[in-house]
């Protein structure tokens, strides 16, 4: 036999067009001629092949004809951009070229009414007389500045006090919690900044040591890994991390160290924003001790919405908390840096949406570390 | 509970590419990414582009048997969607920094680390069909991908009996067998 009759031949048995007799014939065959037996296999996965191809043409046209039928009958958005979508395209291409532009004519403006001011004559003597009367007046007015620029000069050395006063009472040690079950922490920056070693503990007292992965200043934000061999990674984390802004009044919870056991504590989102219009953070009407800063804010969905991290020193019951959404680009920057991560996946669902509250903390609460650095 | 059966009727509907349930989940789900896309630097074209290979991705998936959705198929599109216009705008270096999101996200980079894979077989596949030229393309097509009988390919091609037809479609297919496989060594150099 030829080639060619072989092909024939093992084509009709793929497709079952043989008679008995012919099959069993082929069968003895295959078992014979290992070519044969060879040639059977191979075809068999380029016809697989071909099928899959076949059926991937298919239903490219088939959605190629349901989005012309969908757009003819007005079912979906048609192809051709109209009215407001239009001018969001257009806006968004053109935006930059559209920023130059209005810098430029600002600053060709500016040097216009620069010049001519430069180029105009003078004021008058009349005019000058009539204002040297008001100079008494003015007087009072500038005295009275004066004042306001030193109040505001107070107050302004005030807010700066209470910046500085703000990060160091936590930086002794905080709270952590993991993002991944083989063993990644976040926790805040300023917790394990300036530590040379990093220990965490979970709520039964067991203590691991664990590495700097990378630390984002700008954010407040440190992702560590426990690496210490008696940590064994759990398989899933019972929350997921939020991508979205939560809304203002939502009830809120944490679970922390503020000292050497886990302590609940319940509040609200009270401003979407930080201190002074941060939009990094956002504001928590709860009770915060030192040891809470790094610890996760939960919502009632038991969905982490951000990572507590400074108090107002000056009124008791408001926090700060950075934004849940920031530890996915921080994430997602170490990740850029750094190939090792790849495998490092965020919880996105939350297991224990809907339950109440006390069984939402009995779920959570392994996962939530004392961290403590030297 | 009862949208959670309806999502899987439609996924196994997609599985069998039916009609129907291709059309609603694409009127369902396109204009979502529509928004998506125009809203970060896209056109209308790109826009049903990225949608039929998030389609694609999902078909792909719903037929793999083993496929158990744990979202809503909306959000599953999504993020496909949103990982293949983040690549597209990579490779055309229009850059945008963040896409906006308009909704939650799961990881889908495996999937569609696949999906790229698959595609560039098939559309070698495609090319070295091509680049046969007729009669070859249409014999082949007729007996591999309509799986018309060697009987009707010889009456619809003129040929005077089946076994020419037949000789003439063993001679495209190792033409078809080269040109693949030397497709497939260029492309993986």
């Amino acid at each position: 036999m030829d080639d060619f009759q072989i092909l024939d031949a093992v084509e009709r048995y793929i497709r079952g067009e043989m008679s008995p007799d012919e099959r069993l014939h082929f069968e003895n065959l295959r078992k014979t001629s290992p070519d044969v037996d060879q040639m059977v296999v191979e075809h068999t996965l380029f016809l697989q092949q071909m099928n899959r191809f076949a059926e991937w043409k298919k239903f490219r046209s088939t959605l190629h004809d349901t989005h012309i039928n969908l757009s003819e009958q007005g079912k979906i958005d048609s192809a051709k951009l109209k009215g407001k979508a239009k001018v969001v395209y257009l806006w968004k291409r053109y935006k930059r070229v559209a920023a130059i532009a209005a810098i430029i004519a600002g600053v060709t403006t500016l040097s216009i009414s620069a010049l001519v001011n430069y180029l105009t004559p003078k004021a008058d003597n009349a005019k000058v007389q009539e204002l040297s009367r008001d100079i008494p007046n003015l007087k009072q007015q500038q005295s009275s500045q004066v004042d306001e620029m030193n109040n505001l000069k107070n107050e302004v050395n005030n807010i700066k006090n209470k910046i500085n006063q703000q990060s160091i009472p936590f930086k002794a040690g905080g709270t952590g919690f993991l993002i991944d079950g083989k063993g990644y922490l976040v926790t805040n920056a300023h917790i394990v900044h300036t530590s040379r070693h990093i220990a965490v503990t979970n709520n039964k007292g067991d203590q691991f040591r664990a590495v700097l992965v990378k630390e984002f200043l700008d954010k407040d934000i440190a992702i560590l890994k426990i690496d210490d061999d008696k940590f064994k990674p759990l398989s899933s984390i019972p929350y997921g991390i939020s991508k979205v802004e939560s809304d203002v009044a939502e009830p809120i919870f944490t679970l922390g160290y503020p000292r050497n056991d886990i302590v609940y504590s319940e509040g609200y989102l009270s401003a979407k924003t930080g201190f002074n219009g941060d939009t990094l953070s956002c504001q928590l009407g709860i009770a915060a001790n030192r040891g809470n800063s790094g610890g996760p804010v939960f919502n009632h969905e038991g969905e982490v919405i951000g990572i507590l991290s400074t108090k107002e020193t000056e009124a008791e019951g408001v926090a700060f908390a950075i934004q849940s959404k920031y530890i996915y680009t921080a994430v997602s920057e170490l990740k850029k840096d750094d190939t090792a991560y790849q495998n490092l996946r965020l919880p996105v669902k939350s297991s224990v949406r809907g339950m109440d509250t006390k069984q939402q903390v009995k779920k959570i609460e392994d996962y939530v570390f004392f961290v403590k650095g030297d | 509970m009862k949208s959670e059966n309806n999502e899987k009727t439609l996924l196994q509907g997609l599985a069998r590419s039916d009609k129907k349930a291709v059309e609603t989940i694409y009127k369902e789900n396109f204009n979502m990414i529509q928004s998506l896309i125009i809203n970060n630097n896209g056109s209308a074209d790109d826009a049903k582009d990225i949608f039929q290979e998030a389609m694609i991705v999902l078909y792909e998936k719903a037929r793999s048997g083993t496929f158990e959705l744990n979202c809503q198929i909306k959000t599953y599109i999504y993020s496909v969607c949103r990982r293949l216009w983040l690549k597209r705008l990579q490779q055309l270096n229009r850059y945008s920094p963040e896409v906006a999101d308009i909704a939650t996200t799961i990881p889908v980079e495996e999937e569609i680390e696949e999906h790229e894979k698959r595609n560039v077989e098939f559309e070698m596949m495609d090319k070295a069909i091509d680049s046969l030229g007729e009669p070859c393309r249409s014999l082949l097509e007729a007996y591999y991908l309509q799986k018309k009988s060697m009987q009707e390919i010889a009456v619809g091609f003129g040929y005077t009996n089946a076994d020419n037809a037949k000789t003439q479609k063993y001679k495209c297919l190792m033409r078809l067998k080269k040109v693949f496989f030397s497709h497939y060594k260029n492309g993986n150099q």
